[in-house]
């Protein structure tokens, strides 16, 4: 055999090797956590509070936390993120506005999740006086999300075939009415993805929360939106670090992780692989 | 009538479309107005290069080098995990794949992109510090190498999905033209692809940076915490992002550990900033080069 | 010919930025006529169609010079409203572009738009759209399936339909037949002649004997310019130009 055939038969192997060692890290965390937190799950895990400061009982208030603040931060992101990409396919302007505003997404969907925390502590939870609440929880990861749901938004939109819209305005339409509705009911797969992508971003998130909206003690579901709460991924976080009797609360936290990792996964999966289809068929 | 609707419609939306630049400005204006206090207790070559990091001593000592050194370390580690793993699941996505296998492939990686860094960060202490910690007989797992490790696993995935991104826009002429003259796959994909498609994995490689920088319960939960600067790879360190994650809750309201952790989180803010733009100078000369619109 | 004059085009000057696409057309659209516009690829017919009913304006960067009249006013004055004069004067495209919505609802979405509430009226108007462009009996029973079902004859016949129920006055065909199979293009050309009893039409093509077939007024193009326009029967049988009479002939296309 040549050289070079020998060096490509290496060379792929190599390939094959890093996909595989990149599938298998992630398997094995999967496969952990879903082994080990497999034990602790049950009705009442998933239904009742936390009892014997920690150590037993469910999570629920967790669970009811993670549900309200990303569902507060849909509020957020969506109107918001919606609307910019309308701006962006449709008024379609040209020069410095789209590429400031463009730029402007990029840069925030690179800032570090705790930077944004900061930002909502000191925006919503001192200046607007919100207090440690879901409502500040959630204005801090809706603008966390906004990228996301631009993102998502924008894909949808510019696959709406541009005959549709032709056809609206050569009936008479205006250009509010065509993206009313033609275009947004078209692309609106595309707009529910990118919500579901944000959903499974938005509940995993710890740092954001971590001053703005979590609370570990509280064993109570919140009354309001001024209320904390507790969320699954800063319980696990704290059941570790702040936690009392590490060995019922390793437990409880594999079971968190689980709970939190099945819904990150199954949403997200499900996101994606919506996503996947339409691209193969706008293709 | 209708026309005063159009246009009214028209600046609702550009109005509403400026929020991510409003949001940008507005962090960038709190982390200055917020951070810029340290610098009356504390002169700022002493913040950036001082070597004691003792917020809440009486006296306060508030120098970020240790704090630097470890998100740096620690992020180079982590380069050293996710570039291999990253840009070579990548190529074998692109080159020894069907189309139909990558279809159920590449959107597997994107959901493993989406596995929250909590998770990440639990697996760490749980499975692979302990691991570590017999296996290489070191004093703690909990460290800059454990940390580096599982924050490289961590960014594989974004590494691979937008190396993976940048390789398909090759045009297929390209790999024509290599086989043309004898070349076999392999001597193809070194010599023309990769390059051609440089600028593109760079980019890819310079955001897995970006998030590894920024990541922050990850290295909380791994990194082990200890704030001074790491004679090897095995010390405990705390990366500037742990810092104020830890720190954060403790510092009260308005006092000089308040304002040094805001102006941290600045700095990280600049690094990461200054990532993002080289990204997206990067792509767009990337794209221009092959021919697409940018 | 004495017959009124619907559209005029009085030196129409084009741009597409720097590039000028239409010099200096002056051309008239006699009312209940069919004009067709022919002219090789390139020459600026599908350019001119679109400023009929001001779907140029959709496209940055553009200018015009001169005017465009319907029934004696310019429809780019100003005071006059693009959407209105859409609704007037309305357009079928080259490939069928209905919305993924059901048939009914395509038929009916331009009487919503224009403000037509009445459920009543809309059925109305639906119904009797698609009679009078030969769909009604092929679909009567299936109204709300989705349009996208249909055959690409059938689709564009539904588009036909759309633009019928908001009662334009002219309606633009731009080269309506270049994606059917001969049989429904052969629907189509009976369709319109047809529809010429009730509306003004012009229609772009590039298939000459089409044309032939169904227009009474025919304009040829070349390069941006109106070389010649006449009636029909003398363009093809005696054109005046000696390029009209090659492009006829077929010595380019």
């Amino acid at each position: 055999m040549k050289t070079k055939d020998i060096t490509q038969k290496i060379g792929f192997a190599a390939l094959f090797t890093c996909m595989l060692v990149t599938l298998f890290f992630l398997g094995a965390i999967i496969f952990f956590i879903a082994a080990r937190g497999i034990k602790v799950i049950s009705w009442e895990f998933l239904t009742q509070i936390p009892r014997g400061g920690m150590t037993q009982g469910g999570v629920a208030p967790a669970i009811a936390g993670t549900l309200y603040i990303t569902l507060g931060s849909i509020a957020v992101s969506l109107p918001l993120g919606l609307a910019c990409a309308i701006y962006l396919c449709e008024y379609s302007p040209k020069g410095i506005f789209v590429n400031i505003i463009r730029m402007s997404i990029n840069n925030l969907a690179g800032v570090p999740s705790v930077v944004f925390g900061l930002f909502g502590l000191a925006v919503f939870v001192k200046f607007f006086g919100f207090g440690v609440s879901i409502l500040s929880g959630s204005l801090t990861l809706g603008i966390l999300a906004l990228p996301v749901v631009i993102s998502a938004t924008q894909e949808a939109l510019t696959a709406v075939p541009h005959s549709l819209r032709e056809a609206s305005l050569a009936l008479g339409a205006t250009k509010w009415e065509t993206i009313k509705k033609i275009v947004l009911p078209t692309a609106l797969p595309g707009i529910l993805t990118g919500i579901i992508l944000s959903i499974g971003r938005v509940a995993g998130e710890t740092a954001p929360i971590l001053f703005t909206a979590a609370t570990f003690y509280t064993r109570r579901y919140p009354d309001s939106v001024f209320s904390e709460v507790m969320a699954l991924p800063y319980h696990i976080y704290a059941l570790m670090t702040e936690g009392t009797h590490p060995e019922e609360q390793t437990a409880i936290a594999y079971g968190c992780a689980l709970i939190l990792l099945v819904l990150v996964l199954a949403v997200s999966g499900a996101a994606i692989f919506i996503r996947q289809k339409q691209r193969i068929q706008n293709a | 009538m209708a026309r005063i609707k159009e246009k009214a419609y028209e600046w609702i939306f550009t109005a509403l479309a400026f929020s991510s630049l409003i949001f940008l400005v507005g962090i960038i204006i709190v982390l200055f107005k917020e951070g810029f206090p340290i610098f009356k207790a504390v002169k700022a070559g002493d913040f950036l290069f001082g070597r004691a990091w003792y917020p809440t001593y009486e006296p306060p000592e508030f120098g970020i080098f240790p704090l630097v050194l470890a998100s740096f370390w620690v992020t180079l580690g982590a380069l050293f995990v996710c570039v291999p793993l990253g840009v070579g699941s990548a190529l074998y996505l692109h080159e020894m794949t069907s189309f139909r296998q990558r279809s159920v492939l590449k959107p597997m990686v994107e959901i493993l992109a989406s596995i929250p860094s909590v998770v990440y960060g639990f697996f760490g202490m749980m499975i692979v510090a302990p691991v570590l910690q017999d296996l290489l007989h070191i004093p703690t797992g909990l460290c800059a190498f454990s940390a580096s490790l599982v924050l490289g696993i961590m960014a594989a995935p974004t590494v691979c999905s937008i190396a993976e991104d940048a390789l398909s826009y090759v045009p297929k002429s390209f790999r024509e033209a290599s086989f043309a003259v004898g070349a076999n796959r392999w001597q193809t994909l070194t010599k023309v692809v990769i390059p051609a498609a440089g600028s593109g994995i760079s980019t890819a490689i310079i955001l897995g940076m970006s998030r590894a920088v920024g990541e922050t319960m990850t290295v909380l939960m791994v990194a082990g915490g200890a704030a001074v600067i790491p004679k090897s790879i095995f010390d405990p360190v705390r990366p500037m992002t742990s810092a104020i994650a830890a720190e954060m809750g403790e510092a009260p309201m308005g006092s000089m550990h308040y304002h040094s952790l805001f102006a941290i989180a600045l700095i990280l803010f600049l690094i990461t900033f200054a990532f993002n733009i080289a990204a997206e100078l990067i792509s767009r000369r990337f794209r221009i080069k092959l021919g697409h619109s940018g | 010919m004495h017959d009124t004059i619907k559209m005029k085009a009085e030196g129409v000057d084009f741009f597409y930025g720097p590039r000028q696409a239409l010099k200096n057309i002056n051309l008239d659209i006699c009312e209940k006529h069919v004009t067709a516009i022919i002219g090789p690829s390139g020459c600026g017919k599908s350019t001119f169609i679109r400023l009929l009913n001001r779907m140029n304006e959709l496209v940055p960067n553009a200018s015009l010079k001169g005017r465009i009249l319907l029934d004696g006013e310019d429809i780019f004055e100003e005071s006059v409203d693009a959407v209105e004069i859409r609704r007037r004067v309305g357009m079928v495209f080259q490939k069928p572009n209905p919305f993924p919505k059901s048939i009914f609802e395509n038929v009916s979405y331009g009487l919503h738009v224009n403000g037509v509430k009445d459920k009543k009226l809309i059925e109305k108007r639906v119904i009797a759209s698609l009679e009078k462009a030969a769909l009604w009996g092929d679909i009567k029973d299936r109204l709300h399936e989705s349009a996208l079902k249909l055959s690409g004859g059938q689709q564009q016949r539904l588009c036909i339909a759309r633009c019928l129920a908001v009662e334009p006055e002219v309606i633009l065909f731009d080269e309506p037949c270049a994606s059917l199979d001969p049989i429904s293009t052969g629907k189509i050309e009976e369709l319109i002649l047809e529809l010429k009893k009730y509306y003004t039409i012009v229609i772009v093509t590039h298939n000459m004997q089409q044309a032939a077939r169904i227009s009474d007024h025919t304009a040829f193009f070349l390069l941006g310019e109106l070389i010649e326009m006449g009636e029909t029967q003398g363009i093809f049988t005696a054109p005046r130009d000696k390029r009209t009479e090659d492009y006829i002939t077929g010595r380019f296309g």
